[in-house]
């Protein structure tokens, strides 16, 4: 795909005087994308790293990748270097054959050199490449080099990051640059009324400025401490008309079909056809649930922003460059070219945050101080309170068993749109999901997402069992108009129903009285997924048997019923407080050839540790007066005093194509802790997260 | 009022308000961008520094209370033989995805080992626990910090 609109080796390798430029629109966001394509390069050319550089990531001069999601960079941008950097080390042998003579085959490349061997004939390989002609077309079925043993560069930014150096969007410094933070209304569907005079001009006289357009309003100044200062003053100083309130009504309960559209979904994708009836009398039923839950970076979101008067400069992190460049520009009345936007690193994100709303404010901003760039950061509250969330959602789980196997499964997933990144689109979906634009004065309504009816998309991802089960009935159910402005999380719907669906695997393998790896490997026809449980077992196997009060789950799912494929246990404990205590995480992958294997297992690791903080601890919470999950303290996340140990197998395939694997394995994690949960309580919990009152409720509830 | 602060064995003078919060002393006024702000409440350890080896979360108390001791940020923890050995297992360990947490683990880690050499697992466990990291890097992070304990 990026290949068909980028078709030439110079869209994605450019030499200069040192280095071999790198270019890719998809951006670093702690999942090392960059460090994996440096290493790809490094493997096709023989090039020393330090020859490699990643290019800026910005519009205008990077390939438009769209969105940095759904765990496609590898395949998407990896697969275009990939086989420029193949196309180029042919063009590179031909000229060095043109000449100097001989065969293809009887040059090398090692060590940034094309060389040889029996001879002293070295040529530079960046000086050759300077040589060839810009226009190479990319041949994307040459046959890649891919060494034995490939090189292992550093995670690139990582020695910059244990001295402070590393420069995030947060820490740039520019003369003349003002800092600002915006003054939130209490909530989503408060507006503002009036502002104290006296407030107004004390703060004016300061020698800050406030920049109102409607209800949005924000605090401009040359110093940071004083500019967070009279943001607070402000604040205090609005009068809001507060609409009625945020509704308080059951979220849950309104995850019913009678407020849905649904769509069956056959072999992972939506159809617009009639619902199948629900299955006849099935032997387990169980309804899973999962709170409306937030990305929560460890930096709220920032932005710096500069209006010359006629270009407008953005420096953002946003996954998408390209889109949000649209969006911006259609909100302000420019042309796409007038607007240039840089990505620069923030914290993790894992999903649409509140980053492009915040660039998009941080260039309001500049448009009032023209001439001025503003570094424009969000506060905790803004970002804990504002950012959009990953939709609560439901997942109604009916299966029928018959001699030990499961002959039929439904399925019903749901809940709000995962759709909420500006993307350009119909009735100006761009500007209308930048959330600055629903309080500008002449304000949009929030934007109502059509169904996704893609393959695996959105809600109903990883809603479609990856096992062989007779009769299935799948339905995606889309509910709109519930409270919250929700967005594209780390694995969108996958969590939830692989919670669910895993959840009932095990169920159904104890109601069946089957061993829970065997019963599911009676259901998977597909060898490497047989492979993943059977390494899984025997490393399980290998371990002390469980002490006394742990319980271990296990779950299995592939990403998309296509990409990585996870078999994982958890080992756990439930204290006499009802909390529990994680204590080892086994954990077996199947990503296909293996790039960069440290960052493979980095991205697995990770994958577990957020779920494991939504399992356990995450739950948005929000009353009439606005949302009161707003710090740490009232949403609560896994610290460091509930890691378990670690033990990750990666199954490497040198001769399959490499798959993302970002998002492989939070869904089987939260499934695989539900299941531990039960091994050590005998509590079936179906609602994330398993705090101790939940856990006391359901013993309760026995 | 002019004042000044001890960082990294460096005295600076100080124009801010004295109610400014350290980290923003520190970042706006002394640009020294490596202590990061993340909260500003003290709940999630980005802004954490040594002051008179004492891990600090700087993002609350105002630089008033610092006159006279003796801060160590992350600039300047390579100054000690245990900070040293503690980027440096850092970077084998790759403990970090996004790094935006890093400056205050370092922190963290070189003012416990400074402390106890050679803490146990629920030790360091409960030294990082003030600390966030959203990226999911702990595992690695301990190993880190196990490492640098036995080189």
């Amino acid at each position: 795909m990026s290949i068909d609109a980028y078709p030439h080796v110079s869209d994605w390798l450019t030499p200069n005087d040192s280095h071999l430029l790198i270019h890719t629109g998809k951006v670093d966001i702690g999942q090392r994308i960059s460090t994996a394509l440096v290493r790809i390069v490094q493997e096709e050319l023989a090039l020393p790293a330090s020859q490699l550089d990643v290019a800026p990531v910005r519009t205008g001069c990077a390939p438009d990748e769209g969105i940095t999601s759904g765990s496609n960079s590898i395949e998407q941008s990896g697969s275009a270097v990939a086989a420029a950097a193949a196309t180029l080390r042919r063009h590179l042998l031909k000229a060095v054959v043109d000449q100097h003579g001989g065969t293809l085959s009887d040059w090398t490349l090692e060590d940034g050199y094309i060389h040889r061997p029996g001879t002293n004939i070295r040529i530079n390989l960046i000086s050759l490449a300077r040589d060839l002609p810009p226009d190479l077309p990319v041949d994307p079925d040459l046959a890649r080099h891919m060494p034995d043993t490939p090189p292992a560069p550093d995670m690139r930014g990582m020695a910059d990051m244990v001295t402070g150096r590393f420069t995030f969007l947060h820490d740039i410094d520019l003369p003349g640059m003002w800092h600002a933070r915006r003054v939130s209304p209490p909530h989503a569907r408060a507006s503002l009324q009036d502002i104290d005079q006296t407030v107004l001009d004390r703060i004016t006289g300061d020698g800050l400025h406030v920049v109102r357009d409607g209800s949005f309003l924000a605090v401009t100044g040359p110093r940071e401490w004083a500019v967070v200062k009279a943001a607070t003053r402000l604040g205090l100083a609005c009068t809001w008309d507060t609409g009625g309130g945020l509704p308080e009504a059951d979220v849950f309960a309104h995850l019913a079909p009678e407020n849905a559209q649904r769509f069956p979904v056959i072999n992972g994708t939506p159809q617009k056809a009639p619902v199948p009836e629900p299955l006849d009398a099935p032997d387990l039923s169980g309804r899973f649930e999962r709170p409306y839950q937030m990305h929560g970076a460890l930096a709220p979101s920032a932005a710096l922003a500069e209006w010359t008067g006629e270009r407008l400069f953005v420096k953002s992190h946003s996954q998408g460059i390209y889109p949000l460049r649209e969006a911006i520009a259609d909100s302000l009345g420019l042309a796409p070219e007038q607007v240039e936007i840089s990505h620069i690193p923030g914290s993790g994100c894992y999903g649409h945050n509140a980053a492009d709303d915040a660039a998009y404010e941080a260039a309001l901003l500049a448009m009032a101080h023209p001439n001025t760039p503003i570094l424009l950061k969000w506060s905790r509250e803004d970002e804990h309170a504002w950012e959009p969330y990953a939709p609560a959602m439901a997942v109604q789980v009916d299966v029928k068993l018959a001699n030990g196997r499961i002959a039929a499964l439904s399925a019903e997933s749901y809940g709000d749109t995962h759709r909420g990144r500006p993307r350009p689109g119909p009735n100006r979906a761009g500007p209308a999901k930048l959330l600055a634009n629903r309080f500008r004065a002449e304000a949009m309504a929030p934007y109502i997402s059509p169904p996704n009816m893609g393959n695996h998309a959105g809600m109903h991802r990883n809603l479609d069992p990856v096992y062989d089960i007779p009769k299935t009935r799948l339905v995606k159910n889309l509910v709109q108009s519930l409270p919250h402005r929700t967005s594209a999380m780390r694995c969108l719907g996958a969590v939830a129903n692989i919670f669910a669906l895993e959840s009932m695997m095990d169920e159904a393998a104890r109601t069946a009285s089957a061993d829970p790896f065997a019963f599911r490997r009676a259901h998977l026809s597909d060898q490497r997924a047989i492979a993943v449980l059977d390494a899984l077992e025997k490393r399980l196997s290998a371990l002390p048997p469980l002490t006394d009060g742990m319980g271990r789950g296990i779950a299995y799912a592939q990403y998309k019923n296509a990409m990585t494929r996870v078999g994982l246990a958890i080992d756990l404990i439930v204290t006499e407080k009802a909390e529990v205590e994680l204590r080892r995480v086994t954990l077996v992958a199947d990503a296909g050839r293996v790039i960069d294997p440290d960052g493979l297992v980095a991205q697995l690791e990770g994958g577990i540790m957020q779920a494991a903080s939504w399992a356990l601890y995450e739950q948005l919470a929000w009353d009439r007066n606005g949302i009161t999950s707003c710090d740490w303290d009232s949403y609560p996340v896994i610290r460091f005093d509930n890691v378990p140990d670690f033990d990750i197998m990666l199954l490497n395939q040198p001769d399959q194509r490499s798959v993302g694997a970002g998002e492989a394995s939070p869904g089987p994690t939260v499934a695989a802790i539900a299941n531990a949960i039960f091994d050590a309580t005998g509590l079936r919990l179906r609602r994330i997260p398993f705090t101790p009152d939940a856990i006391t409720q359901a013993a309760l509830d026995l | 009022m002019n004042r000044s602060l001890t960082i990294n064995g460096i005295r600076h003078d100080i124009t801010s308000d004295p109610d400014t919060p350290l980290v923003y002393v520190l970042r706006d006024e002394l640009k020294l961008k490596g202590t990061k702000l993340g909260c500003g409440l003290e709940q999630c350890g980005a802004c954490a520094v040594m002051v008179d080896g004492k891990v600090i979360l700087s993002c609350v108390s105002p630089v008033d209370m610092f006159d006279g001791k003796d801060i160590t940020t992350i600039e300047g923890i390579a100054a000690t033989e245990i900070g040293q050995r503690v980027q440096q297992a850092f970077i084998d360990e790759t403990a970090a995805q996004c790094g935006y947490c890093t400056s205050g683990l370092v922190v963290a880690a070189t003012a416990l080992l400074a402390e106890n050499p050679a803490p146990d697992s629920d030790a360091t466990k409960a030294a990082l626990t003030p600390h966030l990291c959203r990226c999911g890097s702990h595992p690695r992070v301990l190993n880190a910090i196990k490492r640098a304990i036995e080189t």
